[in-house]
């Protein structure tokens, strides 16, 4: 599915290194999470993954499904099947929810050559997803994120994850700003939509949401690069011990 | 050439009409204050971010492509009291009947020529009286002169649109028009504006709302890129009486929209507000001037501005709170968006206060399309172009949100959505 190779990337605008060789490969269906203290790289690796501006990829490769994506503009990787769940979803006054949906669903169909879906088979699909998440008619109309909740703005991305389908997922610190009873919801919207053809990548902080959304591997990242990969049981390994015994091991 | 040469050159090129008495001895005050005032000029406060030397050339106007595409009136889907001009010129031939409970509509020539029509004391006398704080001399030469236009007086809730459409067919057409509507007591009316009127035109409306009236007008300023049109919006407000007015403007090498608001009496509210998009070579300028002279009214700004290609926008917008005015609502918001390094927002509010106990609030800003919106929306799979267009029609939509009716709200959005596509085509 993603094979990332030898991923060197600094800012376009200071030239500040920010990853330092990342290897990774994720194979169909698998659920990884990387792990890692704060700059370690994380978000930056998932950005450049969805084609964010203001990166330099100076070494390395990224394929899916054996196409090369570095050279890809975002909306090309997502009608591939990218998809970033944001760690901050942007709030966007003026554009409705339902328009935003339908026109990034209908944009993906014609891309990959499929009919549009009209205005009612879009409602019928959107509204049947929505209600698994418990989003209501009301948080479909308003423009997108604008005055949601942190819950709320996590629950829209799996909603738009849930009906644009795509192959591989990123999570990008999916649990921050969300209480226990929103973190399992949105858990199980994540879990419903596990497959053995769509994979994950799960980027978090802490443990406790790989206690819902268990993983098949687990990475810690430090200083720009995985530092060490094992099973489900390196997360524990670092909740019960820190970051700081890890690193130095490493070091 | 000299300022006093320049207002004479100009004078000379027109020939006071004669009519009624009160009609003539307008005209004669209107050009005597043009005479003492002289034409604008660039070193004038109101005039430095907008060259007013087109506007004052007695030359003919530049040569103007006509844009085919802009024969479909974009109101005519809706059922309307139709009214045409072409190039200027009132075409009754082709205007609808104009019988309708609760109007009064008659050609501003046959009303000027009427010794006791309701007109005397409104035509000249609303535009003449504003410019006693800023001089508008543009204005009074259209007084002055102007021959073609319409007075329209509604007495009652009147049932449909009144529509004015404006066919541009002359490539070098020029047109000078003076409308004047006057909303009696309870009345209410929509007035739609719509279309290129000529290559160059200056075009005056004086508008009189009194005590309960309510006007919903909606102007859609032509799409071709060579025309010159300079407005005046002029209106006096009574109790409680409310008037909304929204333009759009797509395109036009030269405009200037000017809005001169008297809140005469309590309770009045007064929203006006525009929606932009310019191209290549365009430039926009929207001056509004507001006077609160009655205490616990309300008045709102909003003016937004998508540039592009080096066009220029500017907005001037000043709110007035006399002595008096208390618990005066007053608000103002206007956004350029540009979309290349070349385009120019220029804003200038300016709040005057002599009240006490008043809101007023003021914003500008000038910005690109937010990246981080951007990416997310592309990062969905909308393509660039098609999410640069969503967001610029989601930071207009601001704009558009004042225009009450929800029907014309969609066809003023739709009108933008052709024009944003076919700029892709293009």
């Amino acid at each position: 599915m993603l094979i990332i190779n030898n991923l060197n990337v600094e800012l376009e605008e200071e030239n500040k290194k920010i990853l330092n060789g990342v290897n990774l490969e994720i194979k169909p269906g698998e659920v990884h999470a990387i792990m890692g203290p704060n700059g370690s790289g994380k978000s930056t690796l998932s950005y450049v993954l969805s084609g964010k501006d203001g990166y330099n990829v100076t070494e390395g490769t990224v394929s899916l499904d054996g196409e090369n994506i570095l050279n890809m503009e975002s909306y090309e990787r997502a009608a591939l099947g990218m998809f970033l769940a944001f760690q901050y979803p942007v709030e966007i006054p003026g554009v409705g929810n339902m328009t935003f949906l339908r026109t990034a669903l209908n944009s993906q169909r014609k891309a990959n050559g499929k009919e549009e879906l009209s205005a009612a088979e879009f409602l019928k699909v959107v509204r049947d997803k929505a209600k698994n998440l418990k989003i209501d008619a009301d948080m479909l109309k308003r423009p997108v994120n604008v005055g949601f909740s942190g819950g709320e703005k996590k629950r829209n991305e799996i909603l738009q994850m849930a009906m644009l389908e795509p192959k591989m997922c990123i999570l990008d610190e999916t649990d921050s700003g969300l209480d226990v009873d929103a973190m399992r919801l949105v858990a199980n919207g994540v879990n419903a939509l596990r497959s053995e053809s769509r994979s994950f990548l799960v980027i978090t902080h802490y443990q406790r949401l790989l206690d819902h959304i268990v993983p098949d591997f687990v990475h810690i990242m430090a200083e720009g690069r995985i530092i060490k990969s094992g099973n489900a049981d390196l997360a524990l390994e670092v909740e019960n011990n820190g970051y700081s015994q890890l690193l130095a091991e490493c070091a | 050439m000299a300022k006093d040469d320049v207002t004479k050159y100009k004078i000379d090129c027109y020939t006071l009409p004669a009519e009624s008495n009160w009609a003539n001895q307008t005209r004669a005050d209107a050009l005597s204050w043009l005479n003492q005032n002289g034409l604008p000029n660039g070193r004038e406060e109101y005039w430095k971010y907008t060259n007013p030397l087109s506007f004052n050339s007695s030359k003919p106007p530049l040569k103007n492509e006509i844009d085919p595409s802009y024969k479909k009136p974009i109101f005519d889907n809706i059922d309307c009291v139709k009214l045409v001009f072409v190039d200027g010129v009132l075409d009754l031939e082709n205007s609808d009947d104009l019988t309708l409970t609760g109007l009064e509509i008659e050609p501003l020539a046959k009303a000027n020529k009427n010794e006791d029509h309701w007109s005397l004391g409104y035509f000249g006398n609303i535009e003449g009286s504003s410019q006693k704080v800023v001089k508008k001399t543009l204005a009074s030469l259209n007084t002055a002169f102007a021959v073609q236009g319409l007075t329209i007086k509604i007495t009652d809730k009147v049932s449909k649109p009144i529509s004015v459409v404006y066919y541009h067919t002359d490539q070098i057409s020029e047109a000078l028009i003076h409308h004047v509507i006057k909303i009696e007591k309870n009345a209410h009316a929509t007035l739609l504006e719509s279309g290129g009127i000529s290559s160059r035109s200056n075009c005056v409306m004086e508008l009189s709302l009194e005590e309960n009236a309510s006007l919903d007008h909606i102007r859609v300023q032509g799409r071709s890129h060579e025309r010159e049109s300079i407005t005046y919006i002029f209106s006096n407000l009574e109790v409680n009486s409310c008037l909304k007015s929204f333009t759009l403007t797509v395109n036009g090498r030269l405009t200037r929209n000017e809005y001169i608001v008297n809140i005469n009496g309590e309770n009045a509210k007064a929203h006006v507000g525009g929606a932009i998009v310019g191209d290549n070579g365009f430039s926009h300028d929207d001056t509004v001037f507001i006077t609160h002279s009655a205490p616990n009214c309300e008045s709102r700004q909003v003016f937004k501005k998508v540039l592009r290609n080096g066009a220029k926008g500017v907005f001037q917008g000043k709110i007035l709170v006399k002595e008096g005015a208390q618990k005066t609502d007053g608000y103002q918001i206007s956004q350029g968006l540009m979309l290349d390094e070349d385009s120019n927002f220029l804003a200038k509010p300016e709040l005057e206060i002599y009240a006490d106990d008043v809101i007023c609030s003021h914003g500008s800003t000038c910005g690109e399309i937010d990246p981080t919106a951007l990416f997310y929306l592309t990062s969905r799979g909308i393509p660039k172009p098609e999410a640069q267009d969503m967001l610029v029609l989601a930071f207009l939509n601001e704009a558009i949100d004042e225009i009450t009716s929800n029907e014309i709200k969609e066809i003023i959005s739709k009108r933008l959505l052709d024009w944003m596509l076919k700029r892709h085509k293009s």
